[in-house]
């Protein structure tokens, strides 16, 4: 095989990479800050890609403009859930967190499905099908632009948890929580607003993810595994390790895809996860403890 | 120690529990052949989420990918009796070893390198996800394709083969579910059980009073494993196909644990009743929903997902302890 070839795969496996990371991120910072482990990620994932596919399909407007829209709308609905109903359940135990979670996961992945049906739809820009030539690589305008935007999003939530006040508070949160009650911190607030950031995050990832694949309501599961995997392997709570993560995921993913079977390019995304859990199980960029 | 095995049932409990062991017992002389089915799948269930509970009830290890061993079961017993012709008594054997092998391997990576909690979890995925994808690239297995096994009359009873009509199998997986909790509930009263609900309740606690919790948990999750598989075994000859889509499917993986929880965790009547439960509530459901007129997927699975936010929402602790406690039906705590 071609140099060139191998080469594109790996740089198309980077871009789509970052769009993971972006949803791994939402999914990380909700686990790191909330300690909850969202089983409902992919569902919002996938919602993130259905609201930016029925915006392009009546209003034709691009899943890169929408996805600030769905941003607001998930932080909305994110924050609304933390508030109403997972503060309660914040001091129980992880197999009851789980229930609640895959509940909500059943009837938001299944509600589309009432809604939509199972077909597989896409969201259609006018430059599907361009490509910018740079050497001997040839890249997807789609999944540049996608995965800029990712990064772009990635960014300003660092720049957020690390400049803004509400972002200080919300790290004295995951620090610690008794600590931050004992300052005056509203928690379950902060919380709420977390969950709502980490929603958010999932919904501009799905939105970008639609520009790159076609959507169909059953992806939501295999989105959340992925979402895991990801953020296991860059190392939970860690930002930059979520992005990380996605990168290595996005490659690896591809280069299964293309070396052996496509089939079977989950199983090395699986194996990828259990030497990381082995080996490091803190995570790539993780810190022990 | 067998007599005294269940005094902590009330005489009402003892009562209700004989009354509950010969509905069962009538219940295919007067089902319709659908709704024998169905009373097979809900003892299956029970079944496994009896097993699934040693795990996580009794050793508070969460396993989210109990279709592994399930599958491996399946698959192993399938296997041997197809290409090797060897009948399903002597295959349930192997089937068991390899789970009990699986959950060991796994279990010694998970806690040699102190994996706890929501990481073993995500751990038991990983495997149950990985030997799925495996499945479909076995070729020689019928890979995603499915293994088929040759369906034979279904008159007469050959139970060494175990081929007969639905009802031989209806009082198989009764026999193994009666046996299931009769074993847990001596497991839990063992010193083993008291050992892993020491571990459950305080890791560091247990280690500290001189347990070797590494070893007992290992235990656990062998113990599981080893009980699992005959579910897998007994799913191949009753379907009589294996898809790997199918039988190592996450989904099942969650309904085995749903059932145990929503019953009651850590109770040995709790996944009993959670099997008794959600099952016939996810099929009343599809029949209810078809004669209102709304027949769109999804709509049974957006209700169950309701019950399931509804039940942990206001019986957290499960359903067994409320009931039993409410009727009666066991001295203290409902265990």
């Amino acid at each position: 095989m071609p140099l060139d070839f191998y080469l594109n795969v790996i740089v198309s496996g980077i871009l789509t990479g970052l769009i993971y990371g972006l949803a791994a991120m939402g999914l990380s910072v909700i686990f790191g800050v909330v300690r909850l482990v969202n089983f409902a990620h992919g569902e919002m994932m996938v919602l993130g890609m259905f609201g930016a596919v029925l915006l392009s399909q009546s209003f034709h407007l691009d899943p890169m403009l929408s996805a600030p829209l769905i941003a607001l709308v998930l932080f909305v609905a994110g924050y609304g859930l933390q508030r109403g109903l997972l503060n309660r359940f914040i001091d129980r135990p992880d197999h009851q967190q789980f229930i609640l979670l895959v509940g909500i996961a059943m009837m938001l992945v299944n509600g589309l499905l009432m809604g939509f049906g199972p077909d597989a739809r896409a969201a259609n820009v006018d430059y599907s099908f361009d490509s910018f030539a740079v050497g001997m690589l040839n890249l997807d305008k789609v999944r540049v632009y996608a995965a800029g935007t990712a990064l772009l999003v990635a960014g300003l939530l660092f720049c957020f948890f690390r400049y803004s006040r509400i972002g200080t508070a919300i790290r004295a949160c995951a620090d610690n929580q008794l600590g931050a009650k004992v300052v005056g911190l509203d928690v379950p607030g902060l919380y709420a607003i977390t969950f709502g950031l980490g929603a958010a995050c999932v919904g501009v990832a799905g939105s970008l993810m639609s520009l790159v694949i076609d959507v169909r309501p059953q992806l939501a599961p295999e989105y959340t595994l992925l979402s895991f995997i990801i953020v296991i392997v860059g190392g939970l709570g860690s930002m930059g390790g979520a992005l990380l993560g996605g990168v290595l995921i996005g490659v690896s993913e591809a280069v299964a895809g293309f070396v052996l079977l496509p089939s079977m390019k989950s199983m090395f995304s699986y194996g990828l996860l259990v030497l990381v859990l082995l080996l490091r199980p803190q995570g790539l960029l993780g810190k022990k403890g | 120690m067998l007599t005294n095995l269940f005094d902590s049932v009330t005489t009402r409990g003892k009562a209700a529990l004989a009354l509950f062991a010969l509905a069962l017992l009538v219940w295919p002389f007067v089902a319709n052949p659908y709704l024998l089915a169905v009373g097979t799948l809900i003892l299956w269930f029970a079944y496994v989420g009896q097993a699934w509970n040693v795990m996580m009830g009794f050793a508070g290890q969460l396993s989210l990918g109990h279709t592994l061993y399930v599958g491996l079961g399946g698959y192993v017993a399938a296997g041997l009796f197809v290409k090797l012709g060897i009948g399903p008594w002597a295959g349930i054997w192997v089937a068991t070893l390899v789970a009990a092998l699986a959950g060991l391997v796994i279990g010694w990576l998970g806690f040699r390198f102190g994996i706890k909690g929501v990481h073993f979890a995500l751990l038991t995925i990983a495997f149950a996800e990985f030997t799925r994808v495996a499945f479909d690239h076995l070729t020689p297995l019928g890979g995603s394709g499915g293994m088929f096994l040759p369906v034979d009359q279904r008159a007469g009873i050959d139970i060494l083969n175990l081929r007969g009509p639905p009802a031989m199998y209806y009082y198989i997986m009764m026999a193994l579910a009666a046996a299931a909790l009769l074993a847990c509930r001596l497991l839990l009263r063992s010193r083993i059980g008291y050992y892993w609900q020491a571990i459950r309740e305080d890791q560091e606690a247990a280690s500290a009073v001189g347990i070797n919790v590494f070893r007992y948990k290992l235990l656990a999750v062998v113990v599981s494993a080893a009980m699992t598989a005959p579910a897998g075994v007994f799913y191949a000859f009753y379907y009589n196909n294996l898809f790997p889509e199918q039988v190592f499917a996450m989904n099942r993986s969650i309904e085995i644990l749903l059932g145990a929880i929503v019953g009651g965790v850590g109770t040995v009547f709790g996944p009993i009743l959670g099997a008794f439960i959600l099952t016939p509530l996810g099929e009343t459901m599809t029949n209810l929903l078809e004669h209102i007129g709304i027949t769109v997927p999804g709509a049974k699975q957006v209700f169950y997902g309701f019950a399931l936010v509804v039940i942990v929402l206001f019986q957290p602790a499960g359903i067994w302890p409320w009931v039993a406690k409410r009727l009666r039906l066991v001295k203290g705590d409902g265990q």
